[in-house]
């Protein structure tokens, strides 16, 4: 069984070499919930996901400061493992990424792999529940030896997600999942979304604010004060609450258009 | 630029005749190069091929399997086996050496060093590729075989019972296997170059994929890097086993030529083909040189041969090759 985590954040700040990408946030994130990220472009909720699982750090010069807590466990304690770390909070990228050199069947097994199980029955049986987690199964069965670059833009994807489930994370980070991807396959993908919030805790930067009202259960407003200027946390809350009345002026400029 | 816009600027306006007349020259100028190859190309397979055909027509000896090469005696007989074994064994003894350190060096360069050192070091590879045969030829001689002592006695003491590094006759290591360490080390720049450029092109949204799964630096390589650097790793050491085949001024100072085949790599003597042909041509009679083209022209099918295979083993695996990405 799939234990979902709950993640809080404190006094968090990253950096790319000496320019502040985002300041001092602080929230908490529900287990088996869905939380949105929205925001204006460069207000650093991409580089905030990519913290929660240690993949800022693998841009030189990148870092990090604060606490990410998962459950009571700190990501950023100096005995934690990065590696390990992305072996729990897994991660789908906002380019549908599958490994071009890889069938689909070795694109699904690619972290288990990496995790060192070798078992074909272990592994043609996550291939399955992955696949069909992914809502991919039906389609691609009959090819699980085809490349997985021959797939569409939004079947990409969902491999993709299935890459990422295959593995059991306790978080499911998805960085503008959605952005590369035609409105049927954007569908699928939020359709996708609702169905596994109810094993993993999941949390998604959108710039589509109507995704983020059909998606999610919480959502959190960043923006910044000025080109420059790091990116910070303005409101996080119910996502009815957020799309129907803000507690910050800046949240109901930025859903309701006035925002530049 | 065969804007008639009103807006353009009249100096700038140039007739749509222009451009396409200038089409039409580049055209046929890109047309004629292609033609040009493969006249070129054409002629010199037609010259060896009719050079061969005159000196094979002498030959009293079975040219594929004599040991001797004695053309422009009064019974000619000539043969390539020697040499194709030399050939092949010392290339092949080169790739070994060559493609696992070029892939490190590469590597290192792409994914492990820091900028400042990377960039330095890069150009020093590169440099290694410009260092004329003969500089390398003489360095092996004058260095290499005097120095080869220790590791040809401790390969043959340890591994001996393998056959190829079984001595069987003490002399100077002006032998395939010296020969192969130097050629190894003149191909290096080139398979490192190509293949440095070609991990450098691994979308960084592989890498992060990888990285993302709980991939360690080395995992992340081995999932995402060199699966889509492998035709561009394949390519290039074609590249350089094509030099390491060719190559002969540095195989002649180093090897001490004879008609001995042996795959006793330890064992001084043999040769190849690029060798064999500068030794013998200087002092060849019409019929040296006819028999000496007709061993080119089997090096010249023998690259062909190396090349197409490559390619095949590059085109199976097209549909993953990650040009669809």
């Amino acid at each position: 069984m799939i234990m979902a985590k709950r993640i809080d954040v404190s006094g968090l700040s990253a950096y790319y070499g000496t320019t502040k990408a985002i300041e001092d946030i602080s929230m908490s994130i529900e287990p088996r919930s869905v939380t949105a990220f929205i925001g204006p472009s460069g207000c650093g909720k991409s580089t905030f996901l990519r913290t929660l699982n240690r993949m800022h750090e693998v841009i030189p010069g990148a870092r990090v400061e604060g606490k990410v807590l998962l459950d009571d466990e700190n990501l950023y304690a100096s005995n934690v493992d990065p590696v390990a770390v992305r072996r729990s909070v897994g991660m789908v990228f906002q380019r549908p990424n599958p490994f071009p050199t890889m069938s689909i069947y070795d694109n699904v097994v690619a972290g288990l792999k990496l995790a060192g199980v070798r078992k074909k029955a272990v592994l043609d049986d996550v291939v399955e529940r992955s696949l069909k987690g992914a809502n991919l199964w039906k389609e691609v069965h009959t090819r699980l030896n085809k490349p997985g670059a021959g797939l569409s833009g939004g079947q990409q994807q969902r491999l993709c997600i299935a890459r990422a489930i295959a593995v059991e994370p306790q978080v499911l980070l998805m960085d503008e999942p959605c952005s590369a991807l035609d409105p049927i396959s954007t569908l699928a993908i939020e359709d996708l979304i609702g169905e596994l919030k109810s094993q993993f805790t999941i949390v998604i930067v959108t710039h589509n604010m109507q995704q983020a009202a059909r998606v999610s259960d919480r959502t959190a407003f960043f923006n910044l004060s000025g080109v420059g200027q790091p990116g910070k946390l303005i409101e996080l809350d119910d996502t009815q609450r957020i799309f129907s009345n803000p507690s910050v002026q800046a949240t109901e400029d930025y859903i309701s258009g006035r925002f530049g | 630029m065969t804007s008639s816009s009103p807006a353009a600027p009249r100096g700038r306006e140039r007739r749509p005749r222009d451009s396409r007349v200038g089409d039409k020259i580049f055209m046929n100028l890109a047309r004629g190069s292609g033609i040009l190859l493969l006249v070129i190309m054409g002629a010199i397979a037609a010259f060896l091929t009719w050079r061969s055909v005159l000196a094979l027509s002498t030959n009293e000896g079975n040219f594929l399997t004599t040991f001797e090469w004695t053309p422009d005696a009064p019974k000619p007989v000539f043969g390539i086996a020697v040499l194709a074994v030399g050939t092949i064994v010392s290339a092949v003894i080169a790739m070994v050496i060559a493609v696992p350190v070029a892939i490190g060096i590469a590597l290192f360069i792409s994914h492990y060093a820091p900028r400042r050192i990377a960039q330095p070091f890069a150009y020093l590879v590169d440099l290694l590729a410009a260092v004329p045969s003969i500089v390398y030829g003489l360095w092996g001689a004058l260095f290499l075989v005097p120095h080869m002592d220790g590791l040809t006695s401790w390969l043959n003491q340890y591994l001996g019972w393998t056959y190829i590094f079984d001595q069987t006759r003490t002399g100077t290591p002006r032998n395939l296997f010296t020969v192969g360490i130097l050629l190894a080390i003149m191909v290096l720049p080139i398979i490192t170059a190509v293949s440095r450029e070609v991990f450098r092109q691994v979308p960084r949204m592989h890498e992060e994929a990888a990285l993302a799964l709980g991939a360690t630096r080395w995992e992340m390589i081995r999932t995402a890097v060199l699966p889509f650097g492998r035709p561009g790793i394949i390519s290039a050491s074609m590249l350089g086993l094509g030099r390491a085949l060719g190559e002969t001024i540095a195989v002649a100072v180093v090897l001490s030529a004879s008609n001995v085949l042996s795959l006793h790599i330890l064992d001084a003597g043999g040769g190849t083909f690029a060798q064999n042909i500068a030794l013998k041509f200087a002092e060849a009679g019409d019929n040296g040189r006819n028999a000496l083209m007709a061993s080119g022209l089997v090096l010249f099918v023998i690259t062909l041969l190396v090349n197409g295979a490559a390619r095949l083993i590059i085109a199976r695996r097209k549909e993953y090759s990650g040009a669809n990405a």
